[in-house]
């Protein structure tokens, strides 16, 4: 096979060996970007010149006998949410189209810090609002599989670049889906960790409480592998959790035997695509076969948590996006009259229409004589799905559901309608609202050749169970080698 | 549920936000449309149950306060839209 398909543990295999050259590797993967982006968009910045000088240092530490472990000189991306030093930040934003970051997110320093050469940073919606990657300023991310359809979102540029091997792997974020459901509608692997798990330093906020980076990958090893780079507890982050990393890809033995599955029935509801049902169910039987006991659970207070999540989630963003004022740093509009003339106009004009939206949800949930009504109740709705979840876990080890109810919808179907666009979230959300780690693994095609994806979520720190099962189930299924028509 | 344009333009007044007419129209209808899918809540009763603004439960972490090397002013101001001096610059606020 041609080198930039191979997951990063078959390429790191090669680079260790030194057949492969760092710099080649590299060469051939911005090639391929060259080829293929055009037609998908899922860079906003391609790093050509950094990368082949990073590249370089790597061949030249490896050839030298340093070697850094399985990401040393293997080609990744990481969405343009994540600050990097000396590199153009935007977050899909007008208002931070010209932002060139002082400092590197944590995420990109232990990226560093492992000898990963980063290439490109990816299209992603505006400030992580969005489900299809159409809220772009850049403009949209197609999907690889059919360039007619959205790869999903908001990391649906790290997904399609993952999908489409114009990279090894990608970091993205998961707010209220935002790594799962573009990773099932690309047909690669998503995994949002347990909020606290990795640190947010330098990764651009949106929704405090529940924004969590993590890996979109070709294969479970490769999540693995990635989650044992980006994890771990950071002075810089108050709310990132000193609990010790485990190593997360040598746990992963196929042998999964005893492990107990919840199956909630609030989430195989009518209006599922009928082709994701049946890939999801068919896989839970495979891994029932593999010696897991599978039983039929509840989580009452699932139909709750889209309506939970959007009060909540636009209200820490309206909160947090007020730092764009045009004073510090990004657009700021010209020849204003007034201080209180360049704060209005500048967000007016910086801003897109979908964050405008929720800007506005949030004030209007935060504002006096709302307050209780909206925000307040919302917040206390998550603690009864949070509730829901630990009466779950008591039972069962881990939960298996799909992880969007449909396949990659077409561009433009949903962007006149933007609660029909959160609906894309209903079975992604209540794991952020709970904190608890979720992964998304490809599960199957439809008869159209569009990938359906399922998704496991787990208690709290415990990725390495649903890592397990998810690798379990992916040795004994083929459904990484088909690759999309690109 | 229908927001009225008042409404609108006072929540954007809040959240440092303008609209033009027709933008208002199209914001009041479709806010309004995603209220009250919110009003779904109203179906839960919520009394005594504690609101979970966190999902850690952590409190704020305490350290030493010591000096430590961060940006430099160069730095810290080089992607301001204006500065001057050693500072960020805005227009002018303060009434004559």
């Amino acid at each position: 096979m041609e080198l930039p398909f191979l997951s990063i543990r078959e390429v790191s295999e090669l680079i260790k060996r030194k057949e492969v050259s760092p710099f080649e590797l590299t060469h051939s993967i911005l090639d391929r970007v060259e080829d293929v982006d055009s037609k998908i968009h899922a860079y906003i910045t391609i790093l050509r010149g950094e990368a082949l000088k990073a590249s370089n240092e790597a061949e030249k530490q490896i050839s030298s006998g340093t070697y850094l472990g399985a990401l040393h000189g293997v080609p990744i991306s990481v969405k343009d949410i994540f600050v990097m030093k000396g590199t153009r930040t935007t977050c899909g934003s007008k208002i931070l189209e010209n932002f060139v970051s002082p400092y590197d997110a944590m995420v990109v320093e232990k990226l560093k810090q492992s000898g990963a050469i980063i290439v490109g940073k990816n299209n992603m919606d505006e400030f992580a609002m969005g489900s299809s990657t159409e809220n772009s300023y850049f403009g949209p991310t197609r999907n690889p599989w059919d360039l007619e359809r959205v790869p999903g979102g908001s990391s649906g540029g790290s997904a399609a670049a993952t999908s489409a091997s114009i990279c090894f792997a990608s970091v993205g974020t998961d707010t209220g889906g935002s790594i799962r459901q573009p990773a099932a509608l690309c047909g690669i692997v998503g995994l949002k960790p347990t909020y606290g798990r990795v640190s947010r330093f330098g990764m651009i906020a949106f929704a405090s409480s529940l924004d969590q980076g993590g890996p979109l990958t070709k294969t479970v090893e490769d999540a693995a592998l990635m989650l044992n780079v980006i994890a771990g507890g950071d002075a810089r982050d108050s709310t990132s959790v000193h609990l010790p990393v485990p190593d997360y890809l040598g746990r992963l033995d196929g042998e999964i035997k005893g492990i107990r599955i919840g199956v909630p029935k609030e989430y195989f509801i009518k209006g599922i695509d009928v082709e994701v049902e049946g890939g999801v169910k068919n896989a839970i039987r495979l891994i029932e076969d593999l010696g897991c006991p599978v039983e039929e659970i509840s989580l009452p207070h699932t139909e709750y948590a889209v309506s939970t999540y959007y009060l909540i989630a636009p209200s820490e963003a309206s909160s947090n996006l007020a730092r764009y004022d045009g004073v510090r740093y990004g657009f700021r509009v010209p020849d204003s009259n007034s201080l209180r003339e360049m704060y209005h106009r500048t967000r007016a004009e910086g801003f897109g229409a979908e964050v405008k939206r929720r800007i506005m949800i949030g004030t209007y949930a935060l504002s006096a004589g709302y307050y209780d009504a909206y925000y307040l109740k919302a917040q206390r709705v998550r603690t009864l799905i949070k509730r829901d979840f630990e009466e779950a876990f008591k039972k069962v080890d881990i939960i298996i559901t799909p992880t969007s109810p449909e396949v990659a919808f077409k561009i433009g179907e949903k962007t006149d309608d933007p609660l029909k666009m959160y609906l894309s979230d209903i079975f992604t959300i209540p794991c952020n609202l709970a904190g608890l780690p979720g992964i998304s693994i490809p599960c199957g095609f439809t008869s159209s050749g569009l990938p359906t994806g399922l998704q496991i979520l787990g208690k709290p720190f415990d990725e390495e169970t649903l890592l397990r099962v998810a690798h379990a189930y992916e040795l004994h299924t083929n459904w990484r080698k088909r690759k999309p028509p690109i | 549920m229908k927001i009225s344009k008042d409404a609108v333009r006072h929540v954007a007044e809040l959240a440092r936000l303008e609209f033009k007419e027709d933008e208002l129209e199209r914001f009041s209808e479709q806010l309004g449309n995603i209220l009250e899918y919110m009003e779904k809540l109203n179906e839960i009763d919520t009394a005594g149950v504690e609101p979970t603004f966190h999902v850690l439960g952590l409190s704020t972490p305490l350290r030493e306060d010591v000096v430590k090397p961060w940006l430099s002013l160069d730095e810290a101001l080089e992607n301001a839209p204006e500065k001057e001096e050693g500072f960020f610059t805005v227009p002018k606020f303060i009434e004559d």
